[in-house]
């Protein structure tokens, strides 16, 4: 077992405490997840490490509320989203959390700062949507569609779009995993930027170990079960990352 | 062996099951309403046909008062004609065990010898009257069937003033009565009206037409004018009291089983082709989704090395099946559906028709039409799935390009939401295919307004002619004028409230080349039981001198008020008379002329007379009324209001239930398959977008309002275009439907009507949109989000 964290101490946003994903494939059960305890401590950048298949991208939906696990609970604050309904589960991804995906699933029909629009209307206190895209340095192309956008602006409109609700809490699944190096950094800047300028607690997946440089903590995942959890002595700054 | 293609092929239909199958419904819809509609008009116009020629139906018609038989050589030697048949025919009372009223009957005159030459009689059981037996008849099958008469059977019939007893010896059928409506009626009715067929030796002493005819029919040589014959025989018939030839064209049986013939064939073409057009969009829609869908299986079918031609017809083998299974539904329910409307029409319509069988020709024509529209329907993306070369096949499709949309830059709509934008980019996209799906819905809202207005001018009509237009219970026909003060001797009848008279009078209107004829009517000033009205319900007077004439008349002879026409008086001294047009009315039936009633006998100069009585009569006394009344040997005929209002009721009423009932069962066929194949696209399309919102915290009703919004724009803009076509198209039916000099119905749509088309596809809208919002509602997020577009 993993060294408990000395950063225990501080409060955890969000937790997984038990949990357990098992699917059915066919005739044979798949368990995606063993039993993972993985708090989330606000305002921190967490990167959840892994190779495919280690049950990481199971983890953050189950976190972010888009799947709920087999066993063992998952708290927000105090409360268990595990055992809540599709309405709550619902509320909570719309009044708390923010996504970022690898394929970015921007809303083709609708521009840049439309997207980010579509967000802002229904939350309570939402940035404006130019400031979010500014965040991210797309004032310029604010007017574009996405299929007028490159991968990596198309990526940083997402992240706009996430972090245009002010979620307490961001998730991104492998945000650089459908773009090349260069702009994998660019995207990874604007990530760490929202972090550390609004102090939005942020978890990153990706099975680059070198991005892990860029984090407060690294919890690592093996065949769904969590194989290290370690806090960063000194955070690298993700223009100083290489692969 | 299955190939593995075809098992790709069995697979892809069963996921589409769904919309494979509304789009079946719906080309099994369009085949059927073309088998039935053309079955119908072949049997119906074969029918005709082959009874017309078989039993010798006649050209040209006439009735007078009396002529001697010499007279018809005469009109045998006019240009044209072929051959004459001078007869007999006599309106006579058959008071009916059973009956309030007597029922009516109209004698013709069999020949001495053989068949008649014209007007052949077609007997279904027993056999012709002998020439020397006086009482025997043959009798309108029909008729013999309400009455339960058969050969041996008595009927009481009143001739010439006397009661007699009538033998029946046969039950027959005849050309000149495929639809029977006696004279002046306005509906058929089997249990009271009878043609019969006698001897002409015993009419001609039962009614003293010795040696004389009263009813003349021809048979004209081929290519002969219509037109010149009927002026010269009326020259010949002058003198003998001719009330005017006329052509097939307004022989009343004739004209009103042609006019529903052209009915059909208008819309023989019309309908299907509505069906088969929804169908073809309907197949483009889902097929160019598939294939977009299955662009890297098409290029790694290719890549392996299937020929362009294999991959072609495999999505048309899909596409077949499709239509296959929309024949043979269509096939059935069609021969299932010809069947029942000609069982429907031979309610109607007397006359041996060729049944049972399934127009084989006409259902192969139907299928083949399905495949073509089919076909045309998916030819592009048919296209474009063979044409694309495996490696273009293998990278995604170019990312669609978007473009802001027009209503988004009106003024007051710049702050609209961005799912209500996404809603408006999507239809700007493809506006095309908003418009066929709207004109889809369109389509369908129009149809079930084609199978319900009838009923909305059947109310009001009724309402005018029996409510305000004819306020008496019974109305009495005399065989020939009655001074006025015989209303007097009426009024004393028992049971009798209240009693008016008035005259009409058989004429011909002219001016100049132009004329029609007609009748022409005296009215009391004071009358109380007979008013008129226009067709938009207006009451209408009748001015003091002059003459009121229906405004389609007057149009047909150019006149306007103040204008003088000249009146062909066809009794009396049958001179002419020049009476100034003072006014028109534009009234539902007939090229009728009205008068006051004083000044109609001025024109006649004679004594004040009637020949129609009305009468207001107590209910409780009606039956000894009856009798009385059918003892009076001048009283040609009695009719019951009551008893033609319930005929007429119940035989459109059940017509009109049937015709609405399937015409809104097509339509909804037609709403949901537009509905639920563009919702289902749609779904395929957006299914990661809205996956996203979902992501987003998007709830299900907020993801299914951007889903459904656009199946909702296309619906709302169908629905009022659908009013307006529905609106058309029943008046270009209506102007089918009849004949503008006998009858104008009034254009008449309910809001009833429009709300219940309107309320119809929006239930089917909303019962295909759940369908759809169900595979929502089960969308699976992660999924969607973990591939690549």
């Amino acid at each position: 077992m993993p060294e408990p964290n000395p950063q225990s101490e501080r409060s955890a946003i969000l937790a997984a405490h038990d949990v357990t994903k098992v699917y059915r494939m066919g005739d044979v059960d798949v368990h995606a997840l063993r039993g993972v305890n993985v708090p989330l401590y606000e305002g921190e950048l967490m990167v959840l490490l892994g190779p495919s298949g280690s049950g990481k991208s199971t983890l953050l939906n189950i976190l972010g509320a888009l799947d709920v696990p087999s066993s063992g609970r998952v708290l927000y604050r105090d409360e268990d989203i595990a055992a809540a309904g599709e309405r709550e589960l619902t509320e909570f991804r719309r009044d708390h959390v923010g996504f970022v995906f690898q394929f970015y699933n921007l809303v083709p029909s609708l521009t840049a700062r439309e997207n980010v629009a579509l967000v802002t209307e229904i939350t309570e206190r939402p940035l404006d949507p130019s400031e979010a895209l500014e965040l991210v340095g797309l004032t310029d192309r604010m007017h574009h569609f996405p299929a007028q956008l490159s991968g990596g602006e198309q990526q940083r409109v997402a992240i706009a779009r996430a972090v245009a609700k002010q979620p307490e809490i961001l998730l991104c699944d492998e945000p650089t995993g459908a773009l090349d190096f260069k702009t994998g950094i660019r995207v990874l800047e604007v990530i760490d930027e929202v972090n550390r300028s609004l102090g939005t607690t942020t978890a990153v997946i990706t099975h680059h170990a070198p991005i892990a440089s860029m984090a407060d903590r690294v919890v690592s995942l093996s065949d769904g079960m969590v194989a290290s959890d370690r806090s960063n002595e000194k955070k690298v700054s993700p223009a100083d990352l290489t692969w | 062996m299955v190939n593995v293609l075809d098992r790709k092929l069995f697979r892809d239909l069963m996921r589409l099951k769904g919309q494979a199958l509304t789009i079946a419904l719906v080309v099994a819809v369009g085949v059927a309403n073309y088998i039935t509609l053309r079955s119908a008009w072949r049997a119906l116009g074969d029918s005709r046909a082959a009874y017309y020629e078989q039993y010798r139906f006649a050209d040209v018609f006439a009735r007078l008062k009396r002529a001697p038989d010499s007279v018809a050589d005469r009109v045998q030697d006019v240009r044209g004609v072929s051959s004459v048949y001078p007869r007999v025919v006599e309106e006579v009372l058959l008071p009916m065990v059973g009956l309030l009223t007597p029922a009516h009957g109209q004698i013709i005159s069999l020949p001495a010898q053989g068949r008649p030459p014209m007007n052949d009689v077609l007997v279904k059981s027993g056999r012709f009257p002998e020439s020397g037996r006086g009482n025997e008849v043959l009798i309108y099958e029909p008729f013999a069937k309400e009455h339960d008469l058969r050969p041996g059977s008595t009927v009481p019939a009143v001739l010439n003033g006397k009661l007699h007893e009538l033998i029946v010896v046969g039950l027959a059928l005849s050309p000149e009565y495929v639809f029977a409506i006696e004279p002046g009626g306005m509906a058929s009715d089997d249990e009271r009206f009878a043609p019969m067929w006698m001897s002409k030796s015993a009419m001609a002493a039962a009614f003293r037409m010795e040696g004389a005819f009263n009813d003349i029919v021809l048979r004209l040589e081929p290519g002969a004018d219509e037109k010149a014959v009927l002026i010269a025989v009326d020259r010949i018939l002058e003198p003998y009291g001719g009330l005017g030839a006329y052509g097939r064209d307004l022989q009343v049986s004739s004209s009103i089983l042609d006019g529903e013939i052209a009915q059909i064939e208008a819309m023989v073409l019309f309908l299907p082709a509505v069906f088969l057009a929804v169908a073809a969009f309907l197949l483009n829609v889902v097929f160019s989704r598939m294939v977009t869908l299955q662009r890297g299986q098409i290029a790694v079918i290719k890549a392996i090395g299937y020929r362009n031609s294999t991959v072609g017809l495999h999505y048309l083998k899909m596409v077949c099946i499709i239509v296959v299974l929309g024949s043979v539904l269509g096939v059935g329910f069609g021969a299932w559906l010809a069947d029942a409307m000609l069982d429907l029409y031979a309610g109607f319509f007397r006359l041996p028709m060729a049944r049972g069988r399934l127009d084989l020709p006409v259902a192969i024509n139907a299928v083949i039409a399905s495949f073509v529209a089919a076909v045309l329907g998916i030819g592009f993306a048919l296209h474009n799935a063979v044409t694309l070369p495996p490696a273009e096949a293998m990278r995604p499709p170019s990312p669609t390009r978007y473009r802001a949309s027009p209503i988004e830059r009106m003024p007051g709509l710049r702050r609209i939401r961005q799912s209500t934008m996404m809603v408006f980019r999507e239809i700007w996209r493809r506006p095309l295919r908003t418009v066929l799906s709207s004109a889809g819905i369109a389509f369908a809202l129009g149809i079930i307004i084609l199978g319900r207005f009838g009923k909305d001018a059947h109310g009001p009509i009724l309402d005018l002619q029996f409510g305000r237009q004819q306020r008496e219970d019974i109305s009495v026909n005399f065989t020939d004028e009655v001074e006025d003060r015989g209303l007097g001797y009426l009024a004393h009848l028992p049971g009798v409230d209240q009693v008016d008279g008035y005259r009409t009078t058989p004429v011909r209107f002219r001016s100049g080349p132009r004329w029609r004829d007609s009748i022409l009517v005296g009215l009391p000033p004071d009358s109380h039981l007979r008013r008129l009205f226009t067709r938009e319900f207006q009451p209408a007077r009748i001015p003091h001198s002059g003459i009121l004439i229906t405004d389609v008349l007057a149009d047909i002879l150019e006149a306007q008020p103040g204008d003088i026409i000249e009146v062909d008086l066809k009794e009396g001294d049958r001179g002419t008379r020049q009476v100034r047009v003072s006014g028109t009315i534009d009234e539902a039936f007939g090229l009728q002329g009205y008068m006051q009633k004083r000044s109609l006998h001025e024109l006649l100069r004679e004594k004040p007379t009637i020949n129609t009585a009305l009468l207001r009569v107590d209910p409780g006394r009606e039956a000894e009324l009856q009798a009385r009344l059918a003892d009076i040997p001048t009283v040609q005929s009695i009719h019951r209001k009551r008893t033609l209002l319930e005929k007429f009721e119940e035989q459109t009423g059940r017509t009109m239930q049937v015709i609405t009932l399937i015409l809104t069962l097509f339509a909804t066929a037609i709403a949901v398959a537009v509905v639920y194949n563009n919702a289902r696209v749609s779904l395929s399309v957006r299914s990661r977008d809205l996956a996203t919102l979902r992501v987003l915290g998007f709830t299900r009703a907020e993801v299914s309002a951007i889903l459904l919004g656009e199946q909702a724009v296309q619906v709302f803009l169908g629905i009022p275009v659908g009013m307006v076509l529905g609106t058309w198209g029943a008046r270009a039916l209506l102007e089918l439907q009849a004949d503008p000099e006998q009858f104008r119905m009034p254009m008449l749509i309910s809001s009833q009507t429009y709300a219940f088309s309107a309320v119809v596809v929006l239930a089917a809208a909303v019962l295909s949109a759940l369908l759809v919002r169900r595979r929502l509602d089960t969308l699976d997020l992660v999924g969607v989000l973990k591939t690549r577009e």
